[in-house]
């Protein structure tokens, strides 16, 4: 691979002082050809924009799979509009029972694997980085695109897996079930296919990982600091860094099963074991060995969701505000707190798993320390906002939303977090809830923050603000409405992942089952929301007024070229003097200072801890 | 793309002192490649280590299958139980120790060439590159050659004894021994292999005159990965083998 | 528009609001509501589990009462309302960043040393009640087989007695069982009981609980094992006295050797 490396690279670094970087020489003209320009493009924004439509595309299938959940939690075994038409008219309409199963784990994997990861570093990370550094691209263009394109074969191989029976264990894909062929309908191909798409989805993320830590490292304008580096840029760089140590270990974990599915290899299967009646094999493995590597990775998989919507969110908040974001380097190192710590987490999710409970004790200790770095930018971006003058647009309600939502879904954390009370919500609509508060109350908002942030300079135009704002409110109430009543359910002890909870007397009950309908309702009007979002994305996209290079007044240096960037970004690269958040400087002519011009002599130097 | 000549780092600067090597993305990214390929290797070798920690005690012996239940053996009396194959017990472990020491000791030659060839392109001189990375891929390739002459002797050449093997054939499906001896050593040999053929990408590069002295980013590159493979092998040599 | 506070503030009240009214709902039985049936939870590590739980909720409470708050009024007080706004220019306070890491600090030490000794009683084989075991269950593939120790109190002898999905003991006592896997992963899930435990392939992990009052409860499986996953159910109830439960015991002991007089032994669900 490092043919490759060298053999595309830009070759414009010369050494780790960002200074005297010798970029200038060289501006790679435009390609002309149309499948060079937009499809097998090494342009870091092509490349960002592809990213993003996948990952809008698969957002849509991951949330009708999800409002399908939701229709046979609500109604149980009724007939779901379209879907029973198409596929049981044999069955009666009736939903079988592992299409449930099917059906939380797509969306599942659909939804962290195609859709937040690829949208959060895929796609903003690969508009962003160069942009936001002051370089021409990233630093291997060719490893970039193929970045993108490792993702096809996951996307072909997850889809297609619909169609020969998709996988039914969850996308945590614990064996022994998922290792016996037997186990269950799911355990046959179908989870191959997931295995295998999981792999190239990997190992596209390791690709950009390693390109966007080459690129900050060595690519920054003259002047670029590490610490003038925007909060969206460290977020994105510690997120590489997250993902470049913890998702190899992923990869092992994931050919180890596949192997054992393939050609019976025995790392997951228990001595003399077999399942379903099918034939013994000789085992001597262990079921949590799994557990614990994919927990290595997927613990820190959250915080690679959550990191970059949390500097995607100080960025916004700050503009917003047109004030400085308070404490710019506590946030940097909380950033890395976060990091460090997550990965020594993983075993919350083994509580109950029979992992040897003290164990347990210290995995509990690191997380409910690791409560504290958040804590840290929760009251940060809270003191942003504190004696700013607060413009409430799109992108800036998405951002509240975001810190507002994710301290609910922080602090469920803390429950799940205690042991003790872990072992009556593990496994409960209670997790449900916090899945959904970080995961939808968090990065989703942090990406809807992003585009309605980012849309002017990806695309040149304007999306509509009113329609933005009536988005933002629906989504915000119905996401409420949705997924708040799931603590509660959860608190009663309604088990996640199963298909009608009426088979228990103690959810055969009216307030159970009025609240599950509440969310399902709930939940389609969410979706229904969307619509309102892809109209406005789509419209904008043809129809929006043209963009000016700086509509928000921001101060980082995308802002500073056209609307959309040139091929080549920079026509000349720019000189970063300060940090992006120097707004309403006292006795200025303008509330904002782009990164390229100076302080002004007279103002006070910057204090050193906190700016 | 790629309007940009082919050497990495090339300034004027750099050129006036070519003792120290510049710090290059392509450095760094080789680097950060094998930080990931470290973390990779680690889930294998902590899973080993896991897994051999708790296999159980009655796992292996020279009179059953491995795995057999106890429950299921005619008399354990005199029996004697491992819970890992011990290396040279040629009727619990068909690894061939001597065969594989050797062949670790082919790849560290081949890491020997790897170095000379670089060292001779640090002094200019073209046609010692040349050689010594022909020398590095023929070496790399014998050592390939010796693996999977191995892995066909342990699979189909030899019938082993009951205490290896319950169908007489060492694959990975008949222990976890084999599992965790097929996939580490397995995973490597893709390196390897994978490290060859960059070799050979580099032999021919370096036939058509491509490298020169103050442009060889590329043999630098592979050869640490190379390198790299190496010190994988040595530690898989001594967990998977000798321990 | 500066209303936009408002809206941060409903979504507050709504969480806080139905957070209150939960336990106050008819069939609400979490935790210390008063609900009909199930009124609080009936064993001595589900009452520690909730007060815990409540310890937890009154501090995140807090916590989030006071971030919204700060964020409702930032919102109102600091909104863009025309050009005679302006805003403060500042990057930060050391004395506050000190003060807002000491504080979640000590909260978060507090609570994670406070729940500590709750978990050792449950979980650490060394806190086990030293009882024989009741019974050994096996979760399989979509139902729970549970072998008595039958009339000589003692698993692993011939007058075992083996039942599916149906879990017996007696109240204030403590009952220990031995949990394994037939297939699969399933979890061991007591709501009632707040009881949870992975059965586990290939190991056998004690579990105990116990239960102050008789009566009749569910076993639920807390873990994807497959299709049948959601009606993995079992029965649970818990006898007033050992007699009572001695003459269950008895009984099922009878109809056993009679199923095995008419047939072969007892297998298969018992029609769930
Ligand atoms: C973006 C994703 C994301 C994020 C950021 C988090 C953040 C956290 N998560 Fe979460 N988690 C998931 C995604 C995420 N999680 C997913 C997907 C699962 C389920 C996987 C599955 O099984 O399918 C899961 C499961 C999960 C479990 C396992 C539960 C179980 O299965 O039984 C636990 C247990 O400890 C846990 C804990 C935490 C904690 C403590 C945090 C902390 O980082 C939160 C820190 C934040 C705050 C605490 C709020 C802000 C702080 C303050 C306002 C300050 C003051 C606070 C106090 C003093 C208390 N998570
Ligand atoms: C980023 C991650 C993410 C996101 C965004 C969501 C979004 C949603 N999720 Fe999901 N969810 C997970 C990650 C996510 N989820 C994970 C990891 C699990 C665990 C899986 C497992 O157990 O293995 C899970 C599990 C899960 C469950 C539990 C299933 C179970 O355990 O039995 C439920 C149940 O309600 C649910 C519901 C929803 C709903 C209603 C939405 C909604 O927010 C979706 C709304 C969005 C849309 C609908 C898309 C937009 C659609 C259009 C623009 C088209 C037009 C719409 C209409 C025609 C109506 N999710
Ligand atoms: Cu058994 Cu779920
Ligand atoms: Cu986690």
């Amino acid at each position: 691979m490092s043919t490759e490396h060298t053999a595309n690279g830009h070759g414009n670094g010369h050494g780790p002082v960002a200074a005297d970087h010798g970029h200038d020489d060289h501006i790679h003209p435009a390609p002309t050809n149309f499948l060079k320009k937009y499809v097998f493009s090494e342009d870091h924004k092509v490349i960002g924009i592809q990213f993003l439509f996948s990952g809008l595309i698969f957002f849509v299938v991951g949330g009708l799979l999800a409002l399908a959940i939701r229709w046979q939690l609500a109604w149980p075994w009724s007939p779901i509009p379209i879907l029973s038409q198409a596929l049981w008219s044999e069955q009666g309409y009736r939903m079988p029972p592992e299409f449930y199963n099917k059906l939380f784990t797509m969306h599942g994997s659909v939804m962290i694997f195609f859709v937040i990861i690829p949208l959060l570093t895929g796609a903003f990370g690969n508009y962003l980085i160069p942009l936001m550094i002051g370089a021409r691209d990233m630093a291997f263009p060719k490893l970039n695109m193929f970045s993108y394109w490792f993702m096809w074969p996951a996307f072909i191989m997850m889809t297609y897996s619909f169609q020969v029976g998709a996988t039914d264990f969850g996308w945590t894909a614990y064996p022994s079930g998922t290792v016996f062929h037997e186990a269950s309908p799911g355990s046959q191909t179908g989870q191959t296919l997931w295995l295998g798409g999981l792999l190239f989805a990997g190992i596209s993320s390791l690709m950009g990982s390693i390109n966007y830590i080459t690129t900050i490292i060595m690519l920054r304008a003259p002047g670029m600091k590490m610490f003038r580096m925007p909060m969206t840029v460290w977020a994105m760089f510690i997120t590489a860094l997250l993902q470049a140590f913890a998702l190899p270990v992923l990869t092992s974990a994931l050919a180890m099963q596949l192997l054992d599915r393939t050609v019976g290899t025995n790392f997951f299967v228990p001595a003399n074991w077999s399942v379903g009646n099918g034939p013994v094999r000789v085992g001597g493995g262990q079921t949590l060995l799994w557990q614990h590597l994919f927990w290595f990775y997927s613990h820190p998989a959250v915080y690679i969701m959550i990191l970059p919507a949390m500097g995607v969110v100080s960025d916004v908040i700050s503009t917003f505000s047109r004030k400085p974001l308070f404490g710019y380097k506590p946030m940097v190192f909380a950033i890395a707190a976060i990091a460090g710590l997550g990965f020594i987490v993983w075993g919350h999710h083994m509580f109950q798993s029979g992992m040897n409970p003290a164990l347990g004790a210290t995995f509990m200790l690191s997380t409910m320390m690791i409560a504290l770095p958040s804590a840290i930018k929760v009251f940060n971006w809270l003191g942003t906002m504190w004696g700013g003058k607060i413009q409430f647009t799109a992108a800036m309600l998405n951002a509240m939303a975001f810190v507002s939502m994710f301290i609910i879904g922080g602090l469920s954390g803390i429950f799940m977090a205690a042991t003790p009370v872990d072992m009556h919500i593990h496994d409960t609509y209670f997790i449900v809830a916090h899945i959904h508060y970080v995961l939808f109350g968090g990065s989703t908002f942090g990406i809807f923050a992003a585009i309605y942030y980012w849309f002017p300079k990806m695309f040149g135009r304007m999306m509509d603000e009113r329609l933005g704002k009536i988005h933002f409110f629906f989504s915000f109430i119905f996401f409420n409405g949705t997924f708040f009543l799931m603590h509660i359910i959860g608190m009663h002890g309604h088990p996640r992942r199963i298909a009608d909870p009426t088979v228990y007397e103690y959810l055969r009950t009216t307030g159970t089952l009025a609240m599950n309908q509440f969310m399902t309702i709930n939940a389609l009007l969410l979706g229904a929301t969307q619509l309102i979002f892809a109209f406005n994305f789509l419209y904008s996209l043809v129809a929006g007024p043209k963009a000016p290079n700086n509509p928000w007044n921001a101060n980082s240096l995308e802002w500073t070229i056209e609307s959309p960037p040139p091929h080549y970004n920079f026509a000349t690269l720019p000189h970063v003097y300060h940090a992006a958040y120097e707004f309403s400087l006292p006795n200025a002519d303008k509330d904002f200072l782009p990164q390229t011009e100076p302080r002004p002599l007279e103002s006070e130097p910057l204090d050193p801890v906190m700016a | 793309m790629a309007s940009i000549p082919y050497p990495v780092a090339t300034t004027t600067a750099t050129r006036a002192k070519p003792v120290t090597a510049p710090i290059t993305p392509g450095k760094v990214a080789m680097w950060l490649f094998l930080a990931t390929e470290i973390m990779f290797f680690t889930g294998l070798i902590g899973s080993y280590i896991v897994l051999r920690a708790g296999s159980s005690p009655f796992y292996y012996s020279e009179t059953y299958a491995p795995g057999t239940p106890v429950s299921e053996m005619a008399t354990t009396n005199g029996v004697k139980f491992f819970n890992w194959p011990v290396p040279y017990d040629k009727k619990v472990n068909p690894l061939s120790i001597d065969l594989t020491a050797g062949n670790t000791f082919i790849l560290i030659c081949s890491s020997v060439s790897m170095v000379l060839g670089l060292a001779a392109i640090q002094r200019g001189d073209k046609k010692k590159l040349t050689l010594w990375l022909g020398a590095t891929v023929v070496i790399g390739s014998i050592f390939l050659g010796i693996q999977v002459y191995e892995y066909y002797s342990l699979m189909f050449g030899h019938h082993q004894p009951i205490g290896i093997s319950r169908t007489g054939h060492f694959t990975p499906d008949v222990s976890l021994f084999a599992s965790c001896f097929f996939t580490m050593t397995g995973f490597h040999g893709a390196h390897v292999f994978g490290g060859v053929v960059m070799l050979f990408c580099l032999f021919v590069q370096s036939l058509r005159g491509a490298y020169t002295q103050t442009n060889h980013a590329a043999v630098e590159l592979i050869g640490l990965y190379w390198h790299f493979v190496d010190l994988v092998w040595i530690i898989l040599f001594t967990v998977v083998y000798l321990v | 528009m500066r209303y936009w506070h408002l809206v941060f503030a409903f979504a507050a009240v709504f969480v806080v609001g139905t957070s209150a009214y939960s336990p106050f709902a008819a069939d609400w039985w979490l935790p210390g509501g008063p609900g009909p049936d199930y009124t609080h939870s009936v064993s001595t590590f589900g009452k520690k589990i909730d007060s815990l739980y409540i310890l937890i909720l009154i501090i995140t409470g807090v916590v989030f009462i006071g971030t919204q708050i700060a964020l409702v009024w930032a919102t109102y007080k600091f909104a863009d309302t025309g050009p005679n706004r302006v805003a403060q220019y500042f990057h930060g306070s050391q004395r506050l960043e000190v003060i807002w890491t000491i504080i979640p600090a000590a909260i978060l030490v507090f609570i994670a040393l406070y729940q500590m000794g709750t978990w050792s009683d449950i979980k650490f084989r060394t806190a086990a009640p030293r009882v024989q075991p009741i019974a050994e269950i096996t979760a399989r593939q979509f139902q729970w087989v549970m072998r008595y120790a039958g009339a000589d109190g003692k698993l692993n002898t011939p007058d075992d007695v083996q039942l599916v999905n149906d879990l017996h003991f007696v109240k204030d006592r403590p009952a220990l069982i031995y949990l394994k896997s037939g297939d699969v992963q399933h979890s061991f899930f007591l709501p009632q009981m707040r009881i949870k435990q992975d059965a586990v392939p290939g190991l056998t992990i004690p579990v105990w609980f116990d239960a102050d009052r008789s009566g009749h409860y569910e076993l639920v499986c807390a873990e994807l094992c497959g299709w049948g996953h959601y009606k993995m159910r079992g029965n649970v109830t818990v006898h007033d006295t050992q007699v009572q439960y001695d003459d269950w015991m008895t009984s099922e002991i009878r109809k056993q050797s009679q199923d095995q007089l008419v047939s072969a032994p007892a297998t298969g669900s018992s029609g769930n």
